[in-house]
């Protein structure tokens, strides 16, 4: 069994990378808009079936279409909010939560009626190919996804610390009056954060696609472990969505290992359990 | 005053059905120091709203610097050089204080701001020391010294402050009256809203006083400040 510990472990470390960035943009729209964003699920489902598009039909490899899908899913983002949960929300955080939840209902819908039920999968030349790194035998495909994952959260880390805009996001979180006083303008913030979070499920969707199906359900899954990530790491904080999701992908391995297939997913939820017993807001929240 | 920086001529504002400024005429010029006075509730703070464009104003006009500025939009009023530094001080916590002094030339970029900030931290080297530390974690004074700190990188030509006193110590309240004389050397223009008559009277030239969201004394300073009905309203001499 020792065996085969070190291998599940970085597996799940591989995983939890794309997992990462799933629930950065989870945490990132949590806190901003201080609401959770209940379409996060069915974007990345959409951004998943774009990849798909672009590989079945254009041939375009995912990860060459990353950087594509990102700005188009931004683009999405930032269209959402700027013309459809803005204008409905009206600045009440209960009906952004409404109106995201609606804009995943159509999204859901959407996608059954085009793609119907069925999964797809598209083939990659390195999908199944393995890299040898001394005992370890490593997926080249999560290999890939979990060092560009983590490429990208760097980057969106920057973004956020070290430039006017990303200075203004922090501060229209927190202080949008304080902020209006200096000359940022909160709704532009707003959409500028909902595209962002937007657009980290446009780069996971590339990352996910050569190792996972795509179906209309898909969004479904990751975005459950996506909301256990953010609340176990604690709401709106960077770190622990990076934390947390790296947790979560080894827990989920380990739990497979030990318990099997049938037995081993409901270490997930106890870890998120137990966190929370023990540190109520998250391991990286801000007391309140 | 032909060289006013601020005209507000007959400004009608409120919230809702709420009607808190009912016709407010007042002029700031150029370099000038002018106090507003007024117990709580008359209308200063909503005056100062409509001002920076936080609120818009039902009736009336606002024009600074020769622009009607009345009802635009709050980013443009803040690039034209109105730069209100409100009550509560208002402050980004979860930011460094360096990140919230950059945040106030946020409408003037990168240009000018190096120089705006070896300025600010000059006029306020407590700040200096502590440009890594969270805003929330300084002390009210400090945050205070903040708030004005990032106003004034945004190069004003005019500053309101509200209450910039307001619950700090003796000794503070003290240093707050010696940097507004400061910058009144320097020129800036200031609109400042206190409870702190006495004080606020000694660095003004000029002083309104507001009730029930009217203007109803006007005058220079050391004539208000020897005002037998200013004296029983709010020195209760």
């Amino acid at each position: 069994m020792t065996a085969l510990l070190l291998p599940a472990i970085v597996g799940g470390l591989l995983t939890g990378g794309v997992y990462a960035l799933v629930a950065l943009g989870l945490t990132l729209i949590y806190g901003v808009l201080h609401i959770v964003n209940f379409a996060h699920g069915a974007l990345l489902m959409a951004a998943m079936f774009g990849a798909w598009l672009l590989a079945a039909k254009l041939g375009l490899d995912p990860l060459l279409a990353l950087p594509l899908l990102t700005a188009a899913m931004f683009a999405v983002g930032w269209a959402l909010y700027r013309f459809v949960i803005g204008p409905v929300s009206r600045g009440q955080d209960r009906a952004i939560l409404l109106a995201t939840l609606g804009v995943a209902v159509v999204i859901d819908n959407g996608a059954l009626m085009l793609f119907t039920g069925d999964s797809r999968t598209i083939e990659t030349p390195y999908a199944l190919a393995m890299l040898q790194a001394g005992p370890l035998l490593l997926p080249e495909a999560k290999l890939i996804a979990f060092v560009c994952a983590l490429l990208l959260a760097a980057l969106l880390w920057a973004f956020m610390a070290l430039t006017d805009t990303g200075r203004a996001i922090r501060a229209v979180a927190r202080e949008p009056e304080g902020a209006m006083l200096v000359g940022i303008r909160p709704q532009r913030m707003f959409a500028l954060a909902y595209g962002i979070g937007t657009a980290c499920l446009g780069a996971a969707a590339c990352l996910l696609l050569p190792s996972f199906y795509v179906s209309p359900q898909v969004g479904e899954s990751f975005v459950l472990i996506a909301f256990t990530i953010v609340v176990l790491g604690g709401m709106g904080s960077f770190p622990g969505a990076l934390v947390g999701g790296l947790l979560v992908g080894v827990t989920e391995n380990l739990g497979g290992l030990y318990l099997g297939e049938s037995l081993g997913p409901i270490c997930v939820p106890l870890l998120f359990i137990a966190v929370l017993l023990l540190r109520p807001t998250g391991l990286f929240g801000a007391a309140r | 005053m032909a060289d006013a920086v601020l005209r507000v001529r007959d400004l009608h504002a409120g919230y809702g059905d709420f009607r808190v400024l009912q016709g407010v005429s007042m002029e700031v010029a150029a370099g000038e120091v002018v106090a507003l006075l007024g117990a709580n509730g008359v209308g200063k703070t909503t005056l100062n709203r409509a001002l920076s464009g936080l609120l818009r104003p039902s009736q009336g006009a606002i024009t600074f610097c020769g622009r009607p500025i009345a009802g635009i939009d709050h980013a443009a009023i803040v690039r034209a050089g109105l730069v209100h530094v409100p009550e509560g001080r208002r402050i980004f916590p979860n930011l460094s204080v360096r990140d919230n002094l950059l945040l106030g030339c946020y409408v003037r970029g990168g240009a000018t701001r190096a120089q705006s900030l070896a300025r600010v931290l000059e006029s306020f080297p407590r700040l200096a020391a502590r440009l890594r530390q969270a805003a929330g974690s300084l002390s009210g004074g400090e945050q205070q010294m903040l708030a004005i700190g990032r106003g004034l990188m945004a190069r004003p030509v005019l500053l309101i402050l509200d209450e910039p006193s307001l619950g700090l110590s003796p000794k503070l309240v003290e240093e707050m009256f010696a940097l507004i004389l400061r910058l009144r050397a320097e020129g800036l223009s200031i609109l400042l809203v206190e409870q702190n008559v006495v004080q606020s009277l000694a660095v003004a030239a000029r002083a309104y006083v507001m009730e029930h969201g009217r203007i109803v004394m006007q005058g220079a300073a050391d004539v208000l400040a020897g005002d037998a009905r200013l004296r029983a309203a709010y020195l209760g001499l």
